[in-house]
């Protein structure tokens, strides 16, 4: 007789170990089974296992069970021992008795119950106990102040291992029971550092309480793959394992490996199996990190918190009224090939799960058909998102487009639309090209529903057009336009700001204060306000930035620290002395370029004197480096062989400057993006295009010379041209940052177009607004205002203007000095001539109609039929723009005229319904008001004729009903036409005048169509506005507040800098040709007439070269990337 | 030059690409690890109007057998008007190639956008096929032993 664990350790040890021939095993967990099998193999002839519960409940791994059993091991379950029977000191049987399962007991497992006589015996010679250990502690005790657990181990805190009692630590298996050998030495390790800091007298506990943070339920996406079973790993062959001690699970073959790899685990976002930590050299991920509180003292908050995108999966819609949304039908999550739109732009990325491939999930074809469906959780009450998202319209053109010239086979599309919504700046001539030039069928139309086509994963798309009429259509694919949708989690963020929302949880503001949230200083931008597109984000988000500024201009800079930075070294004379920092970037260029090789090869290049390689050069650490080796090694020339200059350039050229060499004295030689990046196949080119590249960049800086970069100081007051709601919201913003503003209107008074709006769609009263606004901008100290004032000139640059304004009716001249511009000229009602506009009493405008709204007058009360017209002179071949705001604003007074006179009928003739974003609920609306809408083509245009017949009199006017087909004539007492906006015919002088662009519809043309709405490529002028393109007051306001922020930004500081990579003159080579005159698209060099020669005006030039490549003698040339610096590149090679 | 002992010729090109499209558009195309030939050797310029006509003649002057210059889409130059005045350029340019005897294909004018990462690369290896297909270029190379 032996216990369990004293046999295997004498098995292990290879002691001669005797067995007999019929050996009992009591127990039931992995010792046992262990002991069992070992004394098969060591020559026992029957082994059995006795063991009291069922095998449900035995704790042994369920693979060792089976594998016992199969080797004919022997388990008596549900069977206690009573006695061991000996004679002569040798065991002969054990006596054992028979159990049951009876209530479970305090570890769950059923309580095995004795069978009354049941008794029997086994003949057994050898007896092996495997029953379980526990430590002795009869050497501690509570007497000596140690707690003893309810386990009978040892109570430890978890984290220290310090036991009750000061100064006595424990750990293994007289803390844990019985447990692995490994973790006995991680304790062993974890006690050691306690007794250390406790005989240190150091905190014990400090920064080491582990604490990973687990996934939430709720995070963790399901599983995406079904569920695979296991492979089953080949074993030893029963008869060859008694023999001995083989291995008897034989491990997988390669393919058997690759399958099991393949399996998906479901870790879900993190299983923490730490891999990402051992993967990541540069040691940033730390899985320790939790949660934590931190106070931050401000005086305003900005909330941009986005939106998500509407989810159409069927069990995910929100059910209406006891009905779920149509989109239910759309079979998304059930077909693999209705995707979202956000999926298709992942399919067309080069990024993307078919690395750029137009292909569809179901079978990676590549589709020749696909349709596109509008408004997915936009423009539905039935799924809680009653407005329109605004951009879904545009990016799904966007989509078509570019999935036109990205197929490789011919594509036909179709976009399933209700009111094609292309209302921004440029938006419609897109939408035109699409149809004309790309093919894109846009059809008006309802989709009811999809269904796959069995066995081709084709779709049926059920459509019901204009007409009424039913379709059925094969797709290849559809792609589903999903809506924005403000995020759940603001809910709660609002009501802990304190701020209010909206019906629909956005957050609630006002017409005239579009950045303000219902709290003082706390401002919004961006789809938390409402849906918008790019655009109206980047204008918002600095409108709110100037809210802010304003609101805190008495504590401006305070909390600013000024970067300085050593005094310059003088290198002039000095031969070049050029060190090379060659990076690993981990594996992204080590993995690919043989780095060592680049680096040894730029050693042996002229003038290198230090080489080095890094793993990654852009780290902190490396900054230091680089600054030790620039000080150490004298250098005056820095390269680092990595990655992108336009991302990593200005890292590297601080770092020069902070060890006092001048920034241009640095080159980028780009051996990831151009090398390893894009060469991952052929190791060998990479690695030699990436010592060319170096040698290039060697060959360039030699050339290289310090430059300077230009301080100008700034005049801090800004000039802003009109006097509307725009131009006074810049003036204002900027007055109450604390700058100087001269305000020009060219007009008697201020107000501009807004003059003649009385009230916005939402109801807010605009001359109320106006007149508050016009009363702050007239008083206030830092603004002066100059009516019937027109500019005559200009002259200057960023931070250094000149202008100069004719003022009143003597049109007396006045000098204007400022350091920014701001355009807000605003816009114009188009003169049109048609439908008898100026000619006939009944026709009004729309603005207008809302005068005699607001006077009630006549007119209106006695008004039976009211029939407007949209896109009167918006949308055609002259005018191919959107004016934007006639939707809403015939809405706004269509309502109101209902309001007044609930008798009169009105018409709304239009072509597409452009109530973007919130202002969707007041199209409903009026619709519920018994509105009646008619759309109308633009080759079906509405005509009209004044009639006079059996003692009526009024406006004939005729239009196709698509829906009747048939002409409609409706007897109009008015007629409102939707007139376009149009730019005033002073921007041509103003563009001449600031040197900026106007676009081919003669309103001014921004830096960047999406990211910089309110800049020009010149500096220091900016714009807002209608003179940017028509736009509603609310938007309105907030680019002003946007051109405010920017123009803030220069006026601030008192100097501003301007880069020193410029064109220079070499006046003995310059024939004065003028031809760098004419090219300069800035108007930075001129022709000095006395000597002859030209000159470029360092402040105005911006670097891009084209004088110098024009340049007939060689005289003008670029600082950074000279003739002679380019030449040398080339000739390196 | 470094030149492989026994393999096959391939071609070495020069790039000119304007820091603002063409540039990007090729960090692009490392980003999205798209794949092209190695035979082009980059050299960064502000805009692709900054490209001088002496330096492609340079380039093939020294040996290079295919030039790229890259810029801005029409409209979409960083400064208003570089990629028109380099378009004029190159018209000229390329009568005067022909007329000295320069294989048309082998200096070549594209317009790719930060965006076009996947057009970058076609470009690229476009270019050096048609710059395969003409062979090395000697015209212009003196000395040729």
């Amino acid at each position: 007789m032996v216990s369990g664990v004293e046999f295997l350790r004498n098995v292990n040890l290879s002691n001669k170990v005797e067995v007999g021939k019929r050996v009992t095993v009591i127990g039931g967990g992995d010792v046992a089974i262990d002991a069992a099998r070992s004394a098969l193999r060591i020559g026992a002839k029957e082994v059995s296992i006795i063991y009291r519960r069922s095998r449900k409940e035995m704790p042994a791994n369920p693979e060792e069970i089976e594998s016992a059993i199969s080797e004919g091991i022997n388990i008596e379950f549900l069977t206690a021992p009573v006695e061991v029977l000996a004679n002569n000191n040798k065991v002969i049987s054990l006596r054992c008795q028979r159990m049951k399962l009876g209530s479970p007991d305090a570890s769950g497992r059923r309580r095995p119950v004795l069978i009354e006589g049941s008794e029997f015996e086994i003949e057994t010679d050898m007896v092996i106990p495997a029953i379980g250990q526990a430590s002795d502690l009869s050497m501690i005790g509570e007497s000596d102040g140690v707690k003893i657990s309810g386990k009978k181990t040892v109570a430890v805190d978890p984290v220290t291992l310090a036991s009750d009692k000061e100064g006595i630590f424990a750990g293994g298996d007289c803390v844990s029971g019985p447990w692995i050998a490994i973790e006995a030495v991680a304790a062993g390790k974890k006690a050691a550092i306690s007794i250390d800091r406790y005989l240190r007298k150091e905190d014990l506990r400090a920064g080491r309480e582990e604490k990973i943070a687990s996934a939430k339920e709720e995070d963790t996406p399901l599983m995406p793959k079904p569920k695979a079973p296991r492979q089953i790993m080949s074993s030893l062959p029963l008869d060859s394992r008694k023999a001995g001690f083989a291995e008897v699970e034989l491990g997988f073959t390669e393919e058997e490996a690759a399958k099991e790899a393949n399996r998906c685990l479901n870790c879900g976002i993190c299983s923490e199996c730490m891999q990402c930590v051992a993967a990541c050299k540069a040691e940033a991920i730390d899985h320790n990190m939790s949660e934590k509180t931190i106070e931050i003292n401000v005086g305003s908050i900005i909330l941009s918190p986005g939106f998500e995108c509407f989810d159409p999966s069927a069990d995910k819609l929100a059910k209406f009224g006891g009905y779920t949304s149509l989109i239910s039908q759309y079979g998304y999550g059930k077909y693999p090939n209705v995707v979202t739109s956000i999926e298709f732009e992942r399919i067309l990325s080069a990024s993307g799960p078919y690395k750029g491939h137009l292909s569809r999930p179901s079978d990676l074809k590549t589709p020749h058909k696909i349709a596109w469906i509008q408004c997915v959780g936009s423009r539905d009450v039935t799924c809680n998102s009653g407005y329109c998202s605004s951009v879904c319209c545009m990016y799904a053109i966007k989509e078509a487009v570019i999935a036109k010239e990205h197929s490789p086979e011919p594509l036909d599309i179709s976009i399933m639309y209700m009111d094609m919504r292309s209302y921004g700046k440029g938006f419609d001539k897109y939408y035109e090209r699409a149809k004309k030039e790309h093919g894109i069928h846009f059809i008006k139309s309802k989709a009811y529903g999809i269904q796959e086509i069995e066995g081709t994963g084709n779709l049926s798309l059920r459509y019901v057009t204009e007409e009424g009429k039913l379709h059925f259509e094969e797709f290849d694919m559809v792609v589903l336009s999903v809506g924005m949708k403000p995020r759940p989690a603001v809910i709660e963020m609002s009501k802990r700001l304190g701020i209010e929302l909206d019906h629909y949880n956005f957050c609630k503001t006002d017409s005239f204060s579009p950045v303000n949230t219902s709290r003082p200083g706390i401002y919004v931008c961006g789809a938390f306000q409402g849906p918008k597109d790019i655009p109206e984000t980047v204008m918002q988000a600095s409108g709110a930035a100037a809210a802010s500024a304003a609101f805190l201009s008495e504590s401006r800079g305070e909390l600013v620290k000024k970067k300085e930075f050593p005094p310059e070294i003088n290198i002039t004379g000095e031969p070049p002395r050029i060190g090379v920092f060659v990076c690993h970037c981990g594996i992204n260029i080590g993995g690919v370029v043989n780095v060592p090789g680049v680096k040894e090869y730029a050693a042996s290049l002229p003038d290198v004197v230090y080489v080095d390689e890094n793993l990654y050069t852009c780290s902190q650490d490396t900054q230091e480096l680089i600054k030790d080796k620039i000080k150490e090694y004298n250098l005056n020339r820095v390269i680092v062989a990595s990655c992108t200059p336009r991302t990593h350039e200005p890292l590297f050229q601080e770092t020069l400057q902070e060890q006092g060499l001048n920034k241009y004295l640095f080159e980028l030689a780009n051996i990831r993006d151009q090398c390893s990046w894009v060469h991952q196949q052929h190791p060998e080119e990479a690695t030699k295009k990436a010592k060319d590249l170096v040698r290039m960049a060697v060959a360039k800086v030699r050339g290289l010379e310090p430059l300077k970069m230009i301080s100008l100081a700034t005049v801090p007051s800004a000039l802003v041209v009109g006097g509307g709601i725009a131009g006074m919201v810049s003036s204002l913003n900027l007055a109450d940052q604390g700058f100087n503003v001269s305000l020009v209107e060219k007009a008697m008074n201020l107000g501009g177009m807004a003059r003649k709006i009385h009230y916005t769609l939402e109801g807010g009263d605009v001359q109320a607004y106006l007149n508050e606004l016009m009363e702050k901008v007239n008083n206030h100290p830092l603004i002066k205002v100059y009516t019937k004032a027109s500019i005559s000139e200009s002259s200057g640059y960023i931070g250094n203007f000149v202008t100069k304004i004719q003022v009143g009716p003597k049109k007396e001249i006045t000098e204007i000095k400022h350091g920014a511009v701001i355009i807000a000229t605003g816009g114009e009602e188009y003169k049109t001539k048609e439908y008898f506009y100026k000619k006939n009493s009944r026709v009004l405008s729309l603005l207008e109609l809302e005068s005699e709204i607001i006077k009630r007058s006549k007119k209106i009360k006695e008004c039976r039929n009211l029939v407007m017209i949209q896109c009167v002179g918006s949308r055609d071949d002259e005018r191919p723009y959107c004016s934007r705001v006639c939707c809403s604003e015939s809405i706004k007074n269509a309502i109101l005229l209902k309001d007044i006179n609930p008798e009169a009928n009105i018409y709304i003739l239009y072509r597409d319904i452009r109530t973007y974003g919130l202002k969707e609920d007041f199209y409903r609306e009026a619709r519920e008001k018994g509105i009646i809408f008619i759309h109308y083509e633009p080759d079906a245009k509405p005509e009209v004729v004044p009639f006079k017949e059996s003692g009526k009199e009024g406006l004939r006017v005729s239009v196709k009903d698509p829906l009747l087909g048939e002409q409609v004539i409706i007897d109009a007492d008015l007629l409102a036409l939707a007139i376009a906006t149009t730019p005033p015919s002073t921007n041509k002088e103003l563009s001449q005048f600031f040197k900026v662009p106007l676009n081919e519809d003669k309103f001014f043309l921004e830096a960047h169509m999406k990211l910089r709405p309110v800049e020009f490529a010149t500096d220091g002028v900016f714009m807002c506005g209608l003179a940017h393109a028509p736009k509603l007051i609310e938007e309105s306001i907030a680019q002003a507040q946007a051109a405010a922020s920017r123009a803030g930004m220069i006026l601030s500081r008192k100097l501003v800098q301007l880069p020193g990579t410029i064109s220079f003159v070499n006046k003995n080579k310059c024939i004065g040709c003028g031809e760098c005159t004419s090219v300069c698209p800035f108007g930075a060099v001129a022709l000095d007439e006395k000597q002859h020669v030209a000159v470029v005006n360092d402040a105005l030039c911006k670097g891009c070269g084209i004088c110098s490549a024009s340049c007939k003698s060689g005289a003008i040339n670029l600082y950074g990337f000279s003739n002679s610096q380019v030449v040398s590149m080339i000739e390196s090679l | 030059m470094e030149e492989g002992k026994e393999s096959p010729w391939e071609p070495k090109l020069i790039t000119f690409l304007c820091n603002w499209c063409s540039y990007a558009g090729a960090d692009l195309a490392g980003v999205s690890r798209i794949q092209y030939p190695a035979n082009t050797r980059t050299i960064r310029v502000p805009c692709s109007g900054r490209v001088n006509i002496l330096y492609i003649l340079k380039a093939l002057q020294h040996g290079v057998d295919g030039v790229l210059v890259s810029g801005c889409h029409p409209g979409d130059c960083h400064y208003l008007s570089g990629n028109f005045s380099a378009r004029r350029k190159f018209a000229v340019l390329s009568r005067l190639l022909e007329y000295i005897g320069i294989e048309k294909g082998r200096v070549q004018f594209s317009w790719v956008s930060a965006a076009e990462a996947g057009r970058f690369a076609e470009v690229i290896t476009e270019v050096t096929e048609d710059v395969k297909k003409l062979g090395p270029a000697k015209r212009l190379v003196k000395n040729i032993g």
